[in-house]
């Protein structure tokens, strides 16, 4: 249905370009499941993320300069010397962090509702190509203030390139452009920084198109029949939508203002030395599950590849999963699991902030089998012999029982 | 029935009090976080650090000219000769564009201090050249007199002064 309106200018645009129709299925009358929960917040946050990423890397660019000899005076210069420079680095800084956070939400969402599953799991892999993508773009932005986080990140991240037996050793010198991490390296890297989060917005319409294919996924986890299970995306969820953002932002700006270098190390506040490497050196912290599956490997080559694998595995999740259910919500034996596997994830991170020694060594190699056992044993049995709960004949009956009891009479 | 309408209307109103306020915050919100990313543009401290400038000009001869940097613009600081000067203060009367007397123009009569950007379109103005004796603009063809006034071409207005004091009878302050 077209988009009706009585503005002649809208309608003389309508007539050449109908992008208030576009807009309008998009984020207007579009149907959506009416009982969505808070956890459906998280999608448009992370969108919300991305855009103020986005307009406060723009104007860091401004001031920042690409070059070894110069990159870290110049964010120093940001700080101290640019009007509002520390705001605009500070939202940069801890915006990567609450983009992450929003996304983890988001994909533990999909986890527990069974969001991957048929008919939706392009919907999901472009979502994984976009956390992949996110990634990148962090390790890369982390580069760019060029301090010994910055530049012994790199070396490390560059580096498990060279676990690539033959050719290894030449794609690393390759990435450098040099032997060692240099400024041909610092101009790359914020060259592709620049680049990806524009692929990335181009794949979150692409997400948005296939989501709104098959509608939101609902906390019932099953389809929506008639209008009956719907309200109009506006005004119900853009106000919701806009409550979320009110309070995420207000927690965002708890830390952006009282504890600002929070999720930050403090010796990236030290200039990059090639001849020092820091004592204790980690990655930022939405990374440190992969980096302590990369150390519990007591092979180079093993621990690059199960590293890639932690993530690569999702890809095919949509049928490691046997059960036709979604939703845990009637799948007791599977929310057990998924619980326990949340733990395990945070338990990973937890150990890949830890020194790579002792105790730490052995809880890091039980929760990487764990992790990788979650997804290739434990999700195909438990969908084999898990008897889910009945599910409700339809959302409207389900959320407003005694309506559609009236209505049945 | 009065009852109804009543509370019919307090309903009504209390909306549009919570609708107008809404959007008052938000709006209010938006320019407050709008405003650091646009002063953010404006010269950081570091360039308002340089606005001002110190030259020797003890050094100039007579009839010479010093260019020097101020705020990342050239500076005239030029040693008028006598003639200079008199033809100068002949043509103050002359019908001109933007009409200043020479005296408004200076502070010691033989140093003339002016910004070297033609007010045309901002190029650099050659010395010496001209139907006037004083400067040439290359890109349009403005050109100004030994007081640094317009006097043919496109240009405007006078060749801007800076503020400028003299420190000493050889030193001065720009900006």
């Amino acid at each position: 249905m077209a988009f009706q309106s009585d503005n002649k200018v809208i309608k003389w645009i309508e007539y050449r370009l109908p992008i208030f129709t576009l807009l309008d299925h998009a984020v207007g009358t579009y149907p959506a499941p009416k009982n969505l929960s808070y956890w459906w917040n998280f999608g448009s946050l992370a969108g919300l993320m991305l855009v103020v990423q986005i307009v406060t890397g723009i104007v860091l660019v401004m001031h920042y300069t690409p070059h070894t000899s110069l990159a870290f005076t110049s964010v120093e210069h940001i700080m101290r010397d640019v009007n509002y420079g520390w705001l605009i680095r500070y939202i940069h800084m801890n915006g990567a962090s609450f983009f992450f956070i929003a996304v983890y939400f988001h994909i533990f969402r999909g986890l527990y509702y069974g969001s991957y599953k048929a008919p939706r799991e392009l919907l999901w892999f472009l979502g994984i190509i976009i956390y992949l993508l996110m990634m990148a773009t962090a390790f890369m932005g982390y580069v760019l203030p060029w301090g010994q986080m910055s530049f012994w990140g790199a070396t490390v991240i560059t580096n498990l390139f060279s676990a690539i037996p033959v050719v290894g050793e030449s794609i690393v010198t390759l990435l450098w452009g040099g032997f060692s991490v240099g400024n041909p390296t610092l101009n790359r890297l914020f060259s592709l920084h620049y680049l990806l989060p524009f692929i990335i917005v181009g794949l979150v319409i692409l997400h948005i198109w296939a989501l709104h294919q098959h509608g939101s996924n609902n906390p019932l986890g099953i389809d929506k029949k008639d209008s009956r299970d719907t309200i109009p995306f506006h005004p119900y969820y853009t106000i919701k939508d806009l409550f979320g953002i009110a309070v995420f932002l207000l927690v965002f700006s708890i830390f952006l203002f009282y504890s600002p270098n929070f999720f930050g190390e403090p010796d990236n506040y030290i200039e990059a030395n090639p001849l020092v490497t820091p004592a204790h050196i980690v990655p930022e912290w939405y990374l440190l599950p992969f980096y302590a599956i990369l150390r519990s490997v007591p092979s180079k080559l093993g621990g690059v590849i199960l590293m890639f694998a932690a993530i690569l595995i999702l890809f095919v999740l949509p049928w490691l999963d046997t059960s036709r259910v979604r939703s845990a919500k009637f799948r007791p034996v599977y929310k057990q699991f998924f619980w326990i596997f949340l733990a395990n994830c945070l338990l990973l991170g937890v150990v890949g902030a830890k020194p790579p020694e002792g105790i730490w060594v052995l809880i890091g190699r039980l929760a990487t089998v764990y992790y990788f056992a979650h997804f290739l044993v434990i999700c195909p049995l438990v969908g084999w012999f898990e008897r889910p709960r009945p599910l409700p004949t339809s959302i409207n009956e389900a959320v407003l029982p005694k309506a559609a009891a009236a209505a049945g009479e | 029935m009065a009852t109804t309408h009543g509370a019919a209307h307090a309903g009504q109103t209390r909306r549009d009090f919570l609708f107008l306020a809404a959007g008052a915050g938000v709006g209010i919100g938006a320019a407050l976080t709008v405003w650091p990313f646009i002063d953010s543009l404006n010269p950081s401290a570091d360039v308002l650090a340089l606005a001002s400038t110190e030259v020797d000009i003890g050094k100039v001869p007579l009839g010479q000219q010093l260019t020097v940097l101020w705020r990342g613009k050239p500076v005239f600081v030029k040693h008028r000769n006598p003639e200079e000067i008199e033809k100068a203060r002949a043509d103050d009367s002359a019908s001109m564009p933007d009409p200043q007397k020479d005296a408004e123009r200076v502070k010691k009569p033989e140093w003339l201090v002016m910004l070297g950007v033609c007010t045309h379109l901002g190029c650099v103005p050659l010395g010496n050249q001209g139907p006037y004796g004083g400067w040439f603009c290359p890109c349009h063809g403005s050109a100004y007199d030994t007081s640094g006034r317009i006097r043919q071409g496109p240009a405007p207005r006078n060749l801007e002064i800076p503020p400028y004091a003299f420190l000493n009878d050889t030193r001065i302050k720009i900006g």
